[in-house]
């Protein structure tokens, strides 16, 4: 990867659902490929229960937000969030969302949809279902090949951003690198 | 050796005081400006560092202790939202007039939009009334690079200096490099000089004479004047922006394609705006488009108005934030390029509401139980969302649920009827301003009736101490003040302690204070049970339950309009079959919810420990 990536993520949930988590993930997979980044995040009272958004930019930028139309991808962690975030999406974007097939609604770009709330159940902890969001965007994105759009990170940049983070919680990680691999594992 | 970190804009604030020096920091939280203090405490732990370093009562209290740090000659700092400098304001506007000795900052957290606060106000708007000089950074690095600033420019002319973030500031992240810590040699002494530190009004006329020239000297100082980004551009228009704005419109003028085209300048100072700059601006250019927030404070500063455009003159938006896409119509406009920026409709998305066991909510559900038709004032903390559940009548400003209950009963004393009064406030917003006003209210006699929700913590901004929690912001041991004690010192007869998981017992408490309190004069009861958030206090919640719905729920929706459990879903698509169900992700065991049901259709599954 090259110092030229320029990428705008948002990634939209509702509180409690761990969106600052998979944010934080991403920009210290940045800092650790040596990219400038920048994130911008929701706090206080609009944590509590209310819809959060993170904006994430990587690569040379001034301003830590993404304005409309200009996210390359979006990371939805609650699928009722989609209508409302769909507008920062640029023309041809991807979406990466928690939903099932038939809630994709009308967005600019390819919608790849996950059921992550069944899947986290399935791995026997269902607050890792951000962590099985973002898995499967690292799949989806090494599938889209040499598309300049797609997530800048791979899932072994996550995943030693995890094992840095829980350096002395082997047991922690360990369930958190399993939600990881079952979202990587779920796109066929 | 320096090494590059991904740190919070508060937390950059936070490294650039103790790598400046700072020996005292102290602050009471607030969105967006609570991490700045739990970073500096960190960063204590850290670096191994002989700091004092303090969660106070209030932002006066704050301010006066830091304060007094720096007129012992060390370098301190403060640091609040903008609605807790109102509180602060008293000992700001005269800390003015008398100076500084060590360096001082008062940082000052704005929250446009507003996304966490009361109020959009501008802070640099309350710099330019005390007369202090205003830093207004755009990013979390350019924040921590301004505290070496601050300090330089606050040492230099011997007076406070205010650093001015916005939320997008205090709560971007940013990769940024880390130096090394030299702890500061400075030894506290304090040079008696009662005609500057205890000025009476005769001196103080003065000081303000010497704050006038150390003013006109500050806007003629080098190293904050504005910066041109693009000397390159021609022409007769320019755009001058400070805070965040310049960011934005950083990145909009090249995607544009007119970074060429308008000269940009970023203001870092604004206020005392450079006087060179002034009128170098209106020398060289015909129009001047300014983007700043909140308030038009740079654009006031600028005299000749005809030229130029902001906030004042109406062309840029005054309230809500200058979000990116805004600056994008203002700059396509005044270049007049066109450009399509998408508008951003106002979805609604999801209302916040009281975490699915929360202790709160059974606290307000008793209350109108307790006095179903009564005036319900209350104040700032995550119990602000009491609303949702009818509960709360009035927010006005911290402490302001004792006094507005007061002044309710004050003002229905002569009334046919007299409605009941049941004011609630946090724990942490009873010890900030609640204090003063309880002794107005026995002093009064006003028949009302206290709830003060005691979650143990600090709750909406991250679980800060309070006074009653016996450690400090550094997890250092440290003395309480116990509430009941305090409220019976107040003079309050009526004070008796529940705790509103038991519902029933807790109802029945409520009962028993409102008709005391309508009857005899304050009364007080303190709702305990620590908030479930809480890390310093897991496993003090008690037993927690696996509830279910048995087939007697005929989904009247009872218990989802008066209970508003996140965790309760209300199914009303089939109107043959309306039910509710508990979400089992969400649902923290806590219970309540079994004594809601009007027809008992809450049950117990199995006992187990712990919240989910």
């Amino acid at each position: 990867m090259t110092s030229s990536v320029r990428q705008q993520i948002l990634i939209s949930g509702v509180g409690g659902q761990g969106v600052l988590f998979v944010t934080r993930l991403l920009a210290e997979a940045a800092i650790a490929r040596g990219l400038p980044v920048f994130t911008c995040e929701t706090h206080g009272m609009a944590q509590r229960g209310g819809t959060v958004v993170s904006h994430l930019k990587v690569g040379d930028f001034h301003s830590p937000l993404v304005r409309a139309g200009q996210a390359d991808g979006l990371l939805v962690l609650k699928s009722e969030n989609l209508a409302q975030h769909a507008v920062f999406l640029k023309p041809g974007g991807w979406v990466v969302a928690n939903a099932g097939p038939k809630e994709a609604c009308d967005v600019p770009g390819t919608v790849f949809a996950l059921d992550a709330d069944r899947l986290a159940q399935e791995t026997g902890n269902v607050k890792s279902l951000n962590l099985v969001v973002l898995g499967f965007a690292l799949s989806v994105a090494e599938k889209m090949g040499e598309n300049p759009g797609r997530l800048f990170c791979t899932r072994a940049d996550i995943e030693e951003a995890l094992a840095g983070r829980f350096k002395k919680k082997g047991k922690q990680a360990s369930i958190l690198l399993n939600a990881v691999r079952a979202g990587c594992d779920a796109l066929k | 050796m320096s090494k590059r970190r991904l740190l919070l804009g508060n937390e950059a604030m936070a490294r650039g005081l103790v790598e400046n020096g700072c020996r005292m920091a102290t602050s009471y939280p607030g969105t967006p400006a609570s991490e700045i203090l739990a970073a500096v405490a960190d960063f204590k732990l850290e670096e191994k560092l002989a700091m004092h370093v303090q969660w106070a009562v209030n932002e006066k209290i704050a301010f006066e202790i830091a304060y007094a740090g720096c007129m012992a000659g060390l370098r301190t700092a403060v640091s609040m939202k903008q609605v807790g400098l109102n509180v602060a304001s008293d000992p700001f506007m005269s800390a003015a007039y008398m100076g500084v000795k060590g360096g001082f900052i008062v940082i000052s957290a704005d929250d446009p939009g507003p996304h966490s606060s009361q109020t959009e106000q501008d802070s640099r708007m309350l710099a330019m009334m005390a007369k202090v000089p205003v830093l207004d950074p755009d990013s979390p690095r350019q924040a921590k690079e301004m505290i070496a600033t601050a300090y330089a420019l606050s040492e230099a002319f011997r007076t406070p200096v205010m650093l001015r973030p916005t939320t997008r500031v205090c709560h971007s992240r940013q990769d940024i490099e880390v130096l090394p810590v030299v702890e500061s040699a400075a030894v506290a002494q304090f040079d008696r000089d009662p005609a500057r530190w205890a000025a009476t009004p005769k001196f103080r006329h003065k000081l303000h004479l010497e704050l006038e020239e150390k003013l006109a000297a500050i806007a003629v100082y080098a190293p904050s004047a504005p910066v041109r980004l693009n000397p390159g551009a021609s022409g007769r228009r320019a755009v001058v922006a400070a805070g965040v704005a310049a960011a934005h419109a950083c990145e909009i003028l090249r995607e544009l394609g007119i970074w060429e085209k308008l000269a940009f300048y970023q203001v870092r100072q604004p206020f005392p705006l450079h006087i060179e700059f002034i009128e170098h601006l209106l020398g060289a250019y015909r129009d001047i488009l300014v983007l700043e927030e909140t308030t038009g404070v740079i654009e006031m500063q600028l005299a000749d108005r005809r030229r130029v455009k902001g906030k004042q003159s109406g062309a840029v938006p005054r309230v809500g934030e200058l979000t990116p896409e805004r600056i994008q119509t203002l700059l396509g406009d005044f270049a007049g390029v066109r450009s399509a920026a998408v508008r951003m409709d106002a979805a609604p998305g999801r209302r916040p509401t009281l975490c699915a066991g929360c202790p709160h909510r059974a606290s307000f559900f008793a209350i109108k139980k307790a006095a179903p038709r009564g005036i319900y004032t209350s104040d700032i903390g995550c119990y602000t969302l009491g609303m949702n559940l009818g509960a709360v009548d009035t927010v006005l400003c911290m402490g302001a649920a004792i006094t507005q209950a007061a002044g309710f009963y004050h003002a229905f004393r002569s009334a046919k009827k007299r409605p009941d009064i049941v004011a609630t406030i946090g724990d942490s917003t009873f010890f900030h301003a609640g204090v003063p006003a309880l002794i107005d209210a026995v002093v009064q006699r006003v028949k009302f009736t206290l709830v003060i929700l005691d979650n143990r913590t600090t709750g909406m901004t991250g679980n800060q101490p309070t006074p009653a929690s016996g450690f400090g912001a550094c997890g250092e041991s440290l003395d309480t003040v116990d509430i009941e004690s305090l409220v019976r010192g107040c003079g309050v007869r009526y004070c008796r302690t529940g705790d509103p998981y038991h519902l029933k017992d807790f109802i029945a408490l409520m009962k028993e204070a409102v008709a005391c309190g309508r009857a005899n004069g304050p009364a007080v009861v303190i709702a305990r049970h620590p908030c479930l958030l809480d890390r310093m206090r897991k496993g003090e919640g008690g037993e927690f339950v696996t509830v279910e719905i048995s087939e007697r729920c005929d989904g009247c929706g009872y218990c989802v309009k008066n209970f508003e459990c996140p965790a309760l879903i209300h199914h009303t698509a089939d109107k043959d079959h309306r039910h509710t169900t508990i979400d089992p992700l969400l649902c923290a065991g806590c219970g309540v919810c079994l004594h809601v049901c009007p027809k008992g259709s809450f049950q117990i599954k199995q006992a187990r420990r712990g919240p989910a």
